[in-house]
């Protein structure tokens, strides 16, 4: 078997693998991977059998909360989760688009009321032709999820 | 009819079914027709508006004091604790602890939502900034109704500014519940938003698209106009949309028998004065039917049985 490891093993933590080439980076902004103190390891742009490029990011002794996993499931729904330890998958699960997100983002819409009150902002997440449309539960405004983002 | 409105937020349109819009409407007509003033004795109503709407807030003042309730409130949010810093929570809070139902008007859209999360007390909403009018919405379908006998497979022509006007969008909304079919008449930058259409495509509703009243008058049983503000366009281009998108009794003349014109009011110049005196106008009438949708919401909201 000639398989040739593009990014290093890493002996405990999650390995973010099948992310849509270009979104890597996006859930490196988003999560703020950068900001805290675990050593991540990054690829960009790989060769995938079945994406034909993929982006997958490897984060040492950290373990991904509910919340940052909806995050993830909103960029890269492809993606699956393999939590590692002593360089082995232990657990492995694929990304689901979640039915919320609960004070993930703030709204788009400078009008909506949650930008001035003491309340969590609050999506429910439904797929329009392809794209993930995320709607406002105070609002109703609908955004596309890139709008949402990439406030 | 069970009263599933009973101790309800009423906040958007969107949160009615065709049982409860027909709950509404069954009631609006009974208070029409024998007055009720016993239906909120005993009943305080915060009337809370934090931006001026006359017309709205003497409807709901109207409609509580028809059915014997008491008011408290404000009628300008310019003078409230909003402008000293307090949040919409906080006073929303405290009110609803004096009161039996909170009835609200407020610039920022989501505002009813939130407060119905912070109210102990049934929170109205009478209109959340570009966002929901839900009691508008509900009098338009009264007077629908009331016009026509009926409110299912009607065909109805929006006209104007379907792009901004909240109440065409609620009403539309409403209006599939009972498989209306719809014509769109508007200037190309003001047309019907596409997740409004989306919305309808889902559904199966059928509409079209035509730029001319009085090729439509005779298709439709209800034509709703709306007004389309002169600042959104130059002096020529308003003049162009004025020739096609105001109604005038020359567009009527092949209307059907049973046409009724609908506007929320107040008009500016979009329905000629002289179409006043037509059978087919009825926007006053719309207007009237205002106290008894908001007066059936308040009775089914503080009553288990109405
Ligand atoms: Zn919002």
């Amino acid at each position: 078997m000639r398989k040739k490891l593009q990014v290093e093993a890493i002996r405990q933590g999650t390995v973010i693998d099948h992310i849509p080439a270009g979104q890597g980076i996006k859930i490196l902004d988003r999560l703020q991977l950068l900001d805290s103190n675990a050593s991540i390891t990054v690829g960009f742009n790989l060769p995938s059998k079945d994406q034909g490029h993929k982006d997958i990011i490897k984060v040492t002794n950290r373990m991904f909360s509910e919340q940052e996993a909806n995050q993830l499931a909103l960029f890269a729904p492809t993606a699956t989760i393999n939590v590692i330890d002593n360089y082995e998958v232990v657990d492995k699960f694929k990304m689901a688009l979640p039915e919320s997100l609960q004070g993930a983002f703030s709204c788009p819409n400078s009008n909506c009321i949650t930008h001035n009150e003491p309340v969590d902002t609050h999506f429910s997440l439904r797929e329009h032709k392809g794209d993930v449309r995320l709607k406002c539960r105070y609002c109703e405004k609908s955004f596309s999820k890139d709008i949402v983002a990439e406030l | 009819m069970e009263n599933r409105l009973y101790k309800r937020d009423i906040i958007s349109i969107a949160d009615f079914d065709r049982n409860d819009l027909e709950l509404v409407l069954e009631t609006a007509a009974q208070l029409k027709n024998s007055p009720r003033p016993d239906l909120l004795k005993g009943k305080v109503i915060a009337s809370c508006f934090f931006e001026a709407s006359t017309r709205t807030r003497l409807s709901f003042e109207t409609a509580v004091q028809r059915l014997g309730g008491t008011l408290i409130g404000f009628s300008d949010g310019g003078n409230t604790s909003a402008k000293k810093g307090e949040t919409l929570a906080d006073s929303v809070n405290i009110i609803s602890s004096y009161t039996d139902a909170f009835v609200m008007r407020h610039p920022q859209e989501g505002s009813a939502r939130l407060a119905s999360e912070f109210s102990s007390v049934p929170v109205i909403n009478g209109g959340d900034g570009s966002n929901q009018h839900p009691t508008q919405t509900l009098l338009d379908l009264f007077s629908i109704r009331e016009c026509q006998d009926k409110l299912d497979g009607l065909k109805i022509a929006f006209v104007g500014d379907l792009k901004y006007g909240r109440t065409v969008h609620s009403l539309a909304q409403a209006l599939c519940h009972f498989g209306a079919e719809f014509t769109f008449i508007a200037p190309k930058a003001l047309t019907m938003p596409d997740y409004i259409l989306e919305e309808l495509d889902e559904k199966g509703i059928k509409y079209h698209f035509s730029d001319s009243i009085e090729e439509t008058a005779p298709k439709v049983d209800i034509i709703y106009m709306t007004r389309v503000q002169k600042e959104r366009f130059d002096e020529t281009e308003y003049k162009h949309i004025a020739s096609r998108y105001i109604l005038n009794v020359d567009s009527l003349k092949d209307a059907k028998d049973n046409l009724k014109i609908l506007h929320p009011l107040p008009r500016v110049d979009e329905i000629a004065v002289e179409v006043d005196k037509t059978p087919y106008a009825y926007y006053f009438q719309q207007a009237e039917n205002g106290v008894y949708a908001r007066q059936a919401l308040l009775a089914l909201v503080l009553n288990e049985v109405v």
